[in-house]
């Protein structure tokens, strides 16, 4: 049954990956995506945010069914994913694209932009229409006569637009943004953000945008979920609401103002992530966190609703008066 | 007068000029900005200062490089190993090639100090512990003995940077030390090498393309654009009135607290690369205030207060938001 309100619905979804025993190592498993629910609603831009193996690309992954969830569901537009055959699957993939973070490295050097952006069709099997390929490259901003051109020939701004035009090709509802931006220049980067805004609005599209920068995502994003290995910390539901969890906060200290005027005390959080091979049995987050009690280390906090849509897994959460520590 | 004075450097490889006319100064106790996208020349700025061009097969041209009155570039490479890796010292970007993934990191710190400052065996690894201990490295001594993959990027660009220490050095040239790290660890070895120079007195030139790692941590910066100077300014004027339309775009490309959406756009087009220079002024197929002088004459240098701008139509301040 389709979803009126909601395009993408993902319900407790757990992705566990065990490595093979060796000749010497025993085996081991660790959990990338760990009980993740979250929707995101038709012609929004829900960004997911988080450091390294915090498990936003392997969300991503699964979102289009590039890997099998251990556990859990994703529903797109009111079908389960999980439940197609792979026929089915490929064309409920034409209505789900992805945008990769490499434009180097996700653009076949062999191929001229005109087989890249036409590959799609080839794919599903679908006439390509005289004159198809120059308006999606002009969709994107490029010159119709970069077609002929290889990937190398082109800089990483245009090769990330032409990355954008390929997943357009099919007309797609969802596109998945996974760090579209993080090879980028700054300069470049902003572009391609003005991009992605135009296309939403002109072409209705909906996003699911994740990014390491919470700078970028408050900007970018109608609501962000905040990772940290594996699972959701906090969940915000508009870009300028003030975070509960500390690691939210932390992630906000850790952002670069470009006022010299507002220097902040950059280093609030010291340490580094745990390896996702050993999670503690508590609160991930515990070992670096200044508000941790002897309660975070031994149990592990969930998901508590503060206000409508803001949802935070801590037990000792920022207080509205309370200020940020210095 | 700066412990580094870059006086009009002028870098080529073949018959291209990739440097023109390139200068700026820093002094102890004070962090220069060196920022600009890719392509614009920061790194080719660094490897000139190292008196490593001829890896490239490049030289300089004209100008020079004063580092407490010794001109390096004058200097033949036994004298330069005086300099390089003793008085100044280099960080790099990617900490993961940075170090021998074959030796101890204790060892690889080491080195430098017994080839530098002549130490012993013994009296090296002490004072590599200490360097360690200092730079918030916690187990110092058993650290020391591991090796690069054991390590997280945070704690392998903290041995780079105890590298880069233990030689003692007055002069840091740190090129994107944090553009491979995590946000959260970005933060703290920012931290680090700002406290460094404070604590320290050193003087340190950080090459980033993030006005934001700018803003919060340098006192002067020299903005490059396509292998020239577009503007040099204290940090505070530097962004309260960029003087070059160039600055201005790249401020305006980080997001900000409560910035409207769409009020991103980017800067159009790319750095122009240096067989395609385009004649007059490099920026102005892509600057918004451009007009024809700008495409056939190049802009000399003016004097700003407590600065130089080469551009023939400086923004003053009532532009900054127009």
């Amino acid at each position: 049954m389709a979803d009126a309100t909601n395009l993408l619905v993902i319900d407790r979804l757990t992705k566990r990956f065990d490595s093979g025993a060796g000749l010497f190592a025993p085996r081991r498993s660790m959990t990338a995506v760990r009980d993740v629910s979250l929707a995101v609603s038709r012609g929004s831009v829900v960004g997911v945010v988080g450091e390294s193996g915090c498990g936003k690309s392997t969300l991503a992954r699964l979102v289009l069914r590039l890997l099998e969830p251990t556990q859990g569901t994703v529903h797109f537009d009111g079908i389960d994913l999980g439940k197609l055959a792979p026929r089915d699957l490929r064309k409920a993939r034409r209505r789900m694209q992805m945008v990769f973070q490499d434009p180097y490295s996700s653009l076949d050097p062999r191929f001229t932009i005109e087989q890249v952006v036409g590959e799609p069709f080839t794919v599903q099997g679908e006439v390509l229409a005289p004159g198809r390929i120059a308006e999606l490259l002009d969709q994107v901003g490029l010159a119709g006569e970069i077609a002929r051109s290889y990937p190398h020939q082109l800089s990483g701004g245009q090769r990330q637009r032409v990355g954008v035009a390929r997943a357009l090709a099919l007309r797609p509802d969802l596109l998945v943004l996974d760090e579209p931006t993080a090879s980028l220049d700054v300069s470049i980067q902003a572009q391609i953000i003005k991009l992605l805004q135009d296309l939403k609005r002109d072409l209705g599209l909906t996003y699911l945008f994740i990014s390491h920068d919470l700078g970028l995502v408050r900007y970018f994003c109608d609501r962000i979920i905040v990772m940290y290995l594996g699972a959701v910390v906090e969940e915000l539901p508009s870009p300028s609401t003030e975070p509960r969890h500390p690691y939210t906060r932390a992630l906000l200290d850790s952002t670069f103002s470009p006022d010299p005027g507002k220097r902040r005390h950059l280093a609030s959080l010291t340490g580094e992530i745990p390896s996702a091979f050993n999670l503690p049995k508590g609160c991930a987050f515990a070992a670096r966190c200044s508000r941790a009690s002897s309660r975070c280390l031994s149990e592990r906090p969930s998901l508590t609703m503060h206000a409508s849509g803001h949802r935070a897994a801590c037990f000792h959460p920022i207080a509205d008066d309370e200020k940020e520590p210095s | 007068m700066g412990l580094l004075e870059v006086d009009r450097l002028s870098v080529g490889i073949g018959r291209l000029t990739l440097l023109e006319e390139i200068a700026f100064e820093v002094d102890r106790g004070e962090i220069l900005g060196l920022v600009g996208e890719s392509g614009s020349g920061k790194s080719l700025t660094a490897l000139a200062i190292a008196g490593l061009l001829p890896l490239i097969g490049a030289r300089v041209t004209a100008g020079a490089i004063r580092f407490d009155n010794t001109d390096l570039t004058r200097l033949d490479e036994s004298r330069l190993r005086k300099f390089r890796g003793r008085r100044i010292a280099f960080i790099t970007q990617n900490p993961m090639t940075a170090l021998d993934p074959l030796q101890p990191i204790g060892e690889q710190v080491d080195v430098v100090a017994r080839l530098h400052l002549g130490l012993t065996a013994d009296v090296a690894r002490s004072r590599t512990i200490e360097i360690l201990t200092q730079l918030r490295i916690p187990e110092a001594a058993t650290i020391y003995r591991q090796y690069p993959h054991q390590l997280s990027g945070g704690m392998k660009q903290r041995v780079v940077i105890a590298m880069a220490l233990a030689g003692e050095p007055d002069l840091i040239v740190a090129d994107e030390p944090t553009t491979a790290l995590d946000v959260t660890v970005q933060a703290q070895i920012i931290h680090l090498l700002t406290s460094l120079v404070r604590e320290r007195g050193l003087a340190l030139v950080l090459i980033t393309h993030d006005m934001g790692v700018v803003a919060q941590c340098c006192d002067r910066v020299a903005v490059l654009y396509a292998g020239r100077l577009a503007e040099q300014q204290g940090v505070n004027a530097l962004f309260a009135t960029p003087a070059h339309p160039y600055t201005h775009a790249l401020i305006d490309c980080i997001p900000k607290d409560g910035m409207a959406r769409d009020s991103l756009t980017g800067i159009a087009g790319s750095v122009p690369s240096v067989a395609h220079f385009p004649p007059g002024c490099r920026f102005h197929p892509r600057c918004i205030g451009r007009q024809s002088v700008c495409e056939t004459n190049v802009p000399g240098a003016t004097a700003l207060p407590g600065g130089v701008v080469s551009c023939h139509f400086p923004l003053n301040g009532d532009q900054r938001h127009g």
